[in-house]
């Protein structure tokens, strides 16, 4: 019956994307009639469209998918228009030819990119904004000084491409050839485990860290990217200016860049390119109001902020429409477990002993021994505030503890590192679900297996064979996770159409992706009827069976003790009681303090 | 040429630290960072100009009005790009609505105004241009002035205090029974005035221009920044350090050096302390 479901459940993902290629088709189409039915002047301003889309497709990824305010982008628009024309023009050194001269710029673009970018792995929303911002002034500010170079204030030609790009029709082809390509790339990339992690970091950073997501690494190679797009794109833009001084790079272009992806809406690669044109073309057909258009494109931005921050691709998303089934059964299919729980049996336990951690004058763990075994479910059950949840965060990595080791086998797990227990394959859920919810569940889902992609950035980029294999193989698991806790029928809704206990079975598939050793569920059944919880019960107990080790912090006792091998009680941050379940049913001490009579 | 540094250093120290303690101002009543925050100050310059020299109205009507002015500003800020983001599950809206507004402020300014720095009046006519010229000590006092009434509204009065509460802790202040919509907005309305005092104080030295306002939101978050957000005490110190190594890098190597060092040194304090140097470090996420 498996197989039957695998081969129906990729029809309608295969056909979703062959519409969203249509609507690239078409305006490609487009593009390419454009010359031949309109004047020169609607030629140009294609030109300048196709020019920003180059720029803006990079930016959209740091932007749109990574969530990363950088406002300031217009300073990589500078800096490539100088570098190429000062490289052409023979400023520094000898001539370049034109196409020499535009690669140096993607290379230099790459870097400053990145040297802009690198704060925002350590400053929050506002503080990066800024720093971007403070970025484009100086650019500014260097190009007007340095005159030798820049030629200052009265500036400099921009680079003339050789024949046969160098009438307006030439060029405007070879721009719309470039924006296509860009278009192509980033696709890739949004269909690519690094376009879901990105989302994941910008939606649900706490989740993209115990998947094993590296923040830092997935946002240089976004910001190299989007910074050497963004430079070439500044070095066709001198060539269609043919003449540039600093005061062509005002800031109403880093507003134009910024607006266009959020009208086109985050995560979407068609809204924000329909963003551009429209925000090109719009001024040519409001003469009167130029002087006003930055005031307009601020007052669009606060609109959208306002009242539709999904953006035009929310508009267009006619899928997610449809009502779902309102009563739907969540019915997990063990069996389907086998496939992605292969480890044979572990051996290794982990072992945490003596741990101890303060939150300011709260022992919330208060030296803690306790092991958890390959293939046994182990409960955590105390009153509120008992240091459970902090016991998990402290075993996956979220809490440093003052005192104490969490050992692995016979690796000693470092503290404050997240990012580190995916590689161990200690997966988790979080008590409130961390999710993407403008994802569909699939995606969601995929993300959990980022870790296993081979593909580089690179190749995702250009869509090589080993990315392809990447995401038939994440593909095809993340159905096997959803058919084991039984979401398979939902794996195209976007995740936010969910029902709460349907979202943390969906934790748990997003945490099997990682064919865990250990499973930490936190709460799991909070929030589900009596028929989820059993059902729920099922799918834990067939995990264990598979030899992974569970750790359930529950509050519902009666789940406890039907499926636990093992309990440990906690009480203020200590052990108050471990055993068998009946040991601890029949423990004085337990019953007083959180059992009740 | 010293004495020039320090002058002007000053000067400008203390409008730069007082658009910080607008930010914080906002900040504090609402945990927004508001981009408003040097358009405020741009607009006092503007503004004082136009009732002023414009209107011909006496400097202490020009003042007054452009206080109201502000204040309004400062409300509008609150109405419009504020209260709407607060309810989002999506906090980091903020940043984006604000910072049309300010974009809007900015852009209505420079076409009904002037894209051209204006001059703004004398408002006392001490001194000639030298470092004891009363538009190199206006800003000080005035910066002295707001800190001084800040001090003394938060410590002694009911309203101060109804301020700090909110600040401190916005759930419980609410559960109190006070008004956390009102406070807010005359904590906007209060920071509009601030930022009002900025520009108008500093008009004689930064002109009436509507380019200011972007450079102001720049350098007056650099000491919030580095002072720990919603920390006065903090903005006052960083803000006047700040006015001096620029002043001095200014006089001594140049505008665009002087621009790149406070650039580099605010990038670098922040990548080492994310926080600030006096600021606390954040709450768990888990």
């Amino acid at each position: 019956m498996s197989a039957n479901v695998a081969i129906a459940s990729p029809r309608p993902a295969r056909t979703g994307m062959l519409l969203g290629s249509l609507q690239f088709l078409v305006l490609l189409a487009l593009a390419i009639i454009l010359p031949f039915v309109a004047n020169d002047y609607w030629t140009l301003i294609g030109t300048r469209a196709a020019i920003y889309w180059v720029l803006v497709s990079g930016l959209n990824l740091a932007v749109g998918f990574g969530g990363q305010l950088a406002i300031g982008y217009v300073a990589l628009l500078t800096l490539g228009a100088y570098t190429a024309s000062v490289l052409v023009a023979g400023n520094l050194g000898p001539a370049w030819p034109a196409f020499a001269a535009l690669g140096a710029s993607g290379v230099v673009g790459a870097i400053a990119g990145v040297i802009v970018g690198l704060p925002a792995l350590r400053l929050r929303t506002f503080y990066f904004a800024m720093t971007t911002l403070g970025f484009a002034t100086i650019v500014t500010q260097i190009a007007l000084a340095w005159q030798s170079v820049t030629g200052g204030g009265i500036g400099v030609p921009g680079p003339v491409l050789p024949a046969p790009f160098d009438s307006s029709m030439g060029f405007y082809f070879f721009c719309i050839g470039l924006a296509a390509l860009c278009t192509w790339m980033t696709a890739n990339i949004a269909h690519s485990r690094f376009g879901r992690g990105l989302v994941a970091v910008r939606d649900a950073e706490v989740a993209a860290e115990a998947i094993g997501i590296s923040k830092s690494r997935l946002l240089i190679s976004v910001f190299l990217f989007s910074g050497a797009v963004a430079s070439i794109a500044g070095g066709l833009f001198a060539t269609l200016q043919s003449y540039i001084t600093p005061d062509a790079f005002t800031f109403d272009l880093s507003v134009l860049f910024f607006i266009a992806i959020l009208i086109g809406g985050r995560g979407s690669i068609i809204g924000p390119l329909l963003g551009t044109i429209i925000l090109t073309v719009l001024p040519e057909f409001a003469a009167p109001l130029v002087a006003w258009s930055t005031f307009l494109y601020a007052l669009l931005l606060l609109i959208i902020v306002l009242v539709i921050p999904g953006g035009i691709a929310n508009l267009l998303d006619f899928a997610n429409r449809r009502p779902l089934q309102s009563n739907r059964i969540i019915a997990p299919r063990p069996q389907a477990l086998g496939a992605l729980l292969n480890h044979g049996s572990a051996k290794d336990a982990i072992v945490l002993s003596n741990v101890v951690l303060a939150f300011g004058g709260v022992r919330a763990i208060d030296g803690l021994d306790l092991t958890i075994r390959p293939g046994q479910v182990h409960g955590l059950i105390g009153p509120n505030g008992s240091g459970k949840t902090t016991t998990l965060n402290v075993i996956s990595g979220y809490y440093k503890p003052e005192q104490g080791s969490v050992v692995f086998g016979s690796t000693e797990l470092d503290h404050g590192a997240p990012q580190s227990r995916a590689r161990y394959g200690i997966a988790r859920t979080f008590q409130t679900p961390r999710i993407i919810g403008e994802a569909s569940v699939l995606q969601n889902v995929m993300i959990g297996g980022t870790i296993d992609g081979t593909a580089t950035f690179v190749e995702s980029l250009l869509s090589l064979p080993r990315h392809r294999r990447d995401e038939r193989a994440l593909r095809e698991e993340a159905m096997q996770a959803l058919r084991a806790v039984g979401l398979e029928s939902l794996a195209e809704v976007r995740a936010d159409r969910l029902q709460h206990s349907e979202l943390r079975f969906m934790e748990i598939a997003r945490a099997l992706m990682l064919h865990p050793l250990f499973l930490l569920l936190d709460e799991p059944a909070a929030g589900l009827s009596a028929d989820e919880i059993r059902r729920l019960g099922e799918l834990i107990t067939a995990i264990s069976k598979c030899g992974t080790g569970v750790l359930l912090v529950e509050h519902h006792a009666d789940l406890i003790f039907d499926i636990c091998g093992h309990v440990t009680v906690l009480n203020l941050g200590k052990e108050l009681a471990a055993g068998t379940p009946a040991d601890i049913r029949a423990h004085k001490e337990v019953v007083s303090a959180y059992l009740g009579a | 040429m010293l004495e020039s540094i320090i002058a002007s250093g000053l000067a400008i120290g203390a409008v730069y630290a007082l658009i910080g303690i607008t930010y914080n101002t906002m900040f504090s009543a609402s945990r927004v960072m508001s981009f408003t925050a040097g358009q405020l100050g741009m607009l006092g310059g503007v503004l004082g100009s136009l009732f002023i020299l414009k209107l011909g109205l006496p400097s202490i009507v020009g003042f007054i009005l452009t206080l109201a002015v502000c204040a309004l500003v400062g409300v509008v800020t609150e109405i419009v790009a504020v209260r709407p983001v607060l309810s989002k599950l999506d906090q980091h809206l903020y940043v984006l609505s604000t910072l049309a507004l300010a974009l809007m402020i900015q852009q209505v300014t420079a076409i009904e105004w002037s894209t051209e720095p204006q001059p703004f009046p004398r408002l006392l006519g001490i001194g000639n241009g030298d470092p004891l010229d009363e538009k190199f000590w206006l800003p000080l006092v005035a910066c002295a002035a707001v800190v001084i009434g800040l001090e003394f509204l938060y410590r002694r009065t009911l309203v101060g205090r109804a301020f700090l509460a909110i600040s401190e802790d916005n759930f419980a202040a609410r559960a109190l029974g006070l008004p956390e919509r009102n406070l807010r907005m005359a904590s906007y309305a209060m920071a509009g005035m601030i930022g009002g005092i900025a520009g108008f104080a500093s008009g004689e030295l930064l002109l009436a221009f509507f380019a200011n306002g972007g450079m102001l939101n720049f350098y007056g978050f650099v000491p919030v920044a580095l002072g720990g957000l919603g920390n006065n005490r903090g903005a006052i110190i960083g803000g006047l350090a700040l006015g001096l190594f620029q002043q001095a890098a200014n006089f001594t190597l140049g505008g665009v050096f002087a621009s790149v060092g406070v650039f580099v040194v605010f990038i670098a304090v922040l990548l080492a302390a994310p926080q600030g140097l006096f600021g606390a470090a954040a709450s768990r996420r888990v």
